[in-house]
């Protein structure tokens, strides 16, 4: 039996109250890394965002700052090297590997792995996408640590210890959550939870680079192929300007339309709430909140949406929030900055028309003549 | 095929209500539901063994009412309801869970042979981790398939599989080795109803029932709260932001002159946004 194992239950409240006793082995564990998302070629925004954050909790902890690059051999990843620089990084740990081509869990796995083994950082980063949440779980399993998913916010408390606050209970309340005897101390964040640092030119700094010892026969799992999604499903709600979207008070999936009127006016995507994709008038990947994409747009007009909290939670970065709702008590009131309390199935189609006589440059020309 | 899904009891979230004045949750009279995102990778389950011969068993972690959600999947068709409950899992982060869900399956394998395909959910709506499945495979050393839209084939003889894959902005065609774990992305199919015959036999159907000691596992320091490297120190109500919008219209209004005056006060707002929109070459 472990010593911890003999002690009494711990009171409610679970071992909150419990003190910090970090095993020897974990000591040395120091300095807060990124793994950097690299994928055909191809960095994810959300990588960025996490080294902004990251760069916060290694100055609060007077540590360094490194990004994880793991890739194939080739210019996209000493291009994803130098913005992991751009972007905060004081060094970067390197497996550049012919097998690291395509996203594949077993090599991936293995090389974050074998990094974090050998070089022991105490807090370790993931963006909460396809590839991060596929990551991330076999990593912290393989490494027995804990694993906070989801995290909107990432700080160090006074005893160093990384603090993951989540939403929990549907959304309705979150919590922070702490890995105590463990290292690292893994969480991942969604993209747009963060808000994007500003880009330096910096020359390349240190590059540590780490050999994979494994070769494409180790590997079991093939690529056979990779279908680019159509111009038509590209979607990129997440890091549109302008998102325009509707809700369950829109009554209809015909009345759909008229978001998308107003987007495509606007150049902007559009969106929706969870109901209206489980009612099948827009698609899942729509969806914007907490079980949907967290957007941060320089505008945001939400139509008969409103506002729960796990509505709110997605669209809080937004610069600029307008609503339009019939009930002047619905809680998108509380958040939004401007508000219309009128019906939106009107609305909309005057305000598509309002921007288009504002904004076409044929009917500027003509105003000013 | 043998094939094992691993499924959650999970609270019908839609219907969690938070105290307004004490912030706690107030779980009483909450129905339960089978983790919707589960209900896709069951379906898969079945229809592989519809095609290849075989049993589906359905395994979950919970207290004892979590048997209702193994009866629930025997009327979709299912074969067989493994119920691991013990107060040592209490507490269980993911680590944790799939540590006893991993034991359990590998108990499962050693009384109903050996698993080829497991499937779990993509993620579940109140943990959201999306990490126990993974969890599970590197537990068992076996591979991953995760964000699965489609099942391609899968050749039970030359124990190979083939799937698309969600991936960042396309689809992977992986093909690997069975036994794997899968989860399926949502939407990729529609539960069936399951047969009447399906109902009687869930309604008689014993559900398997195991304790830590009956799935193996001995070390309990790895279970429920002790083997949970997580803790959650603090839970709290988001800050309510101060101010709320400036209301500029009324139901009365004119649409026209609503719309209008919305604009204008956009522009007041954030002068920038009329310039980016006009340069984006909307409404052009
Ligand atoms: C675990 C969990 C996760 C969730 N995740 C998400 C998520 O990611 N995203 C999300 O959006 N929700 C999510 N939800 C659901 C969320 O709690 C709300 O149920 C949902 O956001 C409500 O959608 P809504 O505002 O479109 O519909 P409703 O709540 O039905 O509101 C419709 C609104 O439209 C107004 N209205 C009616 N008619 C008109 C009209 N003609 N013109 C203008 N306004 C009108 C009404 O006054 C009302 O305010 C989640 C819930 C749970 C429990």
């Amino acid at each position: 039996m472990t010593e911890e194992a003999k002690k009494p239950a711990a009171p409610a409240g679970g071992r909150a109250g419990m003190k910090k006793e970090l095993p020897e082995h974990f000591k040395s564990y120091r300095h807060v890394w990124v793994a950097i998302e690299l994928e055909r070629g191809q960095v994810h925004p959300v990588s960025y965002e996490l080294l902004g954050c990251g760069r916060r909790l290694a100055d609060k902890l007077g540590v360094q700052l490194a990004g994880a690059v793991i890739g194939p051999p080739g210019e996209a990843t000493w291009h994803a090297v130098a913005e992991t620089f751009a972007y905060g990084a004081d060094m970067v740990y390197l497996v550049e590997d012919p097998v690291l081509k395509d996203y594949r869990n077993q090599p991936y796995s293995k090389a974050l792995t074998e990094l974090v083994n050998t070089y022991q950082p105490e807090i370790l980063l993931l963006g909460a996408t396809t590839l991060g949440r596929d990551l991330a779980g076999s990593v912290a399993t393989t490494l027995r640590t804990g694993l906070t998913a989801d995290c909107t916010e990432l700080d160090v408390d006074d005893d160093k210890s990384l603090a993951a606050t989540r939403p929990t209970f549907g959304g309705s309340l979150l919590c922070t959550i702490y890995t105590l005897n463990y290292r690292p101390q893994m969480a991942t964040v969604r993209p747009r939870v963060m808000a994007m640092p500003e880009r330096q030119e910096r020359p390349v700094g240190r590059v540590i680079q780490h050999k994979l010892s494994m070769v494409e026969e180790d590997i079991v799992t093939k690529v056979l192929s990779f279908i680019p999604d159509g111009q038509s499903s590209k979607v990129n709600l997440a890091y549109a300007d302008i998102v325009v979207a509707g809700g369950l008070g829109l009554g209809a999936a015909e009345n759909f339309q008229l978001v998308r009127n107003l987007a495509s006016t606007l150049g902007a995507e559009y969106g929706c709430s969870r109901p209206v994709v489980q009612k099948g008038w827009m698609p899942s990947e729509r969806q914007i909140g907490q079980t949907g994409k967290t957007i941060r747009p320089k505008l945001y007009i939400a139509a008969g949406i409103s506002g729960a909290i796990q509505h709110r939670v997605g669209v809080e970065g937004a610069d600029l929030i307008v609503a339009i709702n019939t009930n002047p008590n619905a809680p998108i009131f509380d958040f939004a900055h401007i508000g219309l309390v009128t019906d939106a199935v009107r609305l909309l189609p005057a305000l598509t028309e309002a921007f288009v006589r504002r904004l076409s440059p044929h009917n500027r020309d003509k105003l000013a003549s | 095929m043998h094939i094992v899904v691993c499924i959650k009891q999970v609270p019908d979230s839609a219907q969690i209500r938070v105290h307004p004045v004490t912030n706690t949750i107030m779980r009483q009279g909450v129905p339960t539901i089978i983790n919707p995102f589960d209900l896709f990778s069951l379906e898969e389950a079945l229809r592989m063994r519809d095609a290849h011969g075989g049993e589906v068993t359905v395994l979950t972690m919970g207290p004892p009412m979590a048997s209702d959600s193994l009866r629930k999947a025997l009327t979709f068709g299912a074969d067989r309801g493994v119920l691991l409950t013990d107060r040592f899992f209490a507490g269980s982060d993911t680590l944790a869970t799939s540590f006893a869900l991993s034991a359990a399956i590998e108990k499962i394998g050693k009384v109903y042979g050996k698993a080829d395909v497991i499937f779990a959910g993509k993620q579940t709506i109140d943990g959201d981790t999306a990490q126990v499945g993974p969890g599970i495979a590197k537990r068992l050393d076996l591979l991953q398939l995760t964000y699965v839209a489609k099942i391609a084939a899968v050749d039970p003889s030359a124990r190979e599989i083939t799937v698309e894959r969600r991936a960042e902005g396309g689809t992977q065609v992986l093909q690997t080795r069975l036994p794997c774990l899968v989860t399926m992305l949502e939407g990729s199919n529609e539960i069936r109803r399951g047969t009447l015959n399906d109902a009687l036999r869930a309604a008689r159907a014993e559900i398997v029932t195991w304790n830590a000691a009956d799935a193996g596992i001995e070390d309990l320091t790895k279970c429920g709260l002790r083997g949970s490297p997580t803790v959650v120190k603090r839970v709290f109500a988001p800050t309510a932001r101060q101010e709320r919008a400036t209301i500029i219209g009324e139901a009365g209004d004119n649409a026209r002159d609503l719309a209008d005056g919305l604009i204008a006060t956009l522009f007041a707002r954030k002068p920038a946004l009329e310039p980016a929109l006009v340069a984006s070459g909307c409404a052009a």
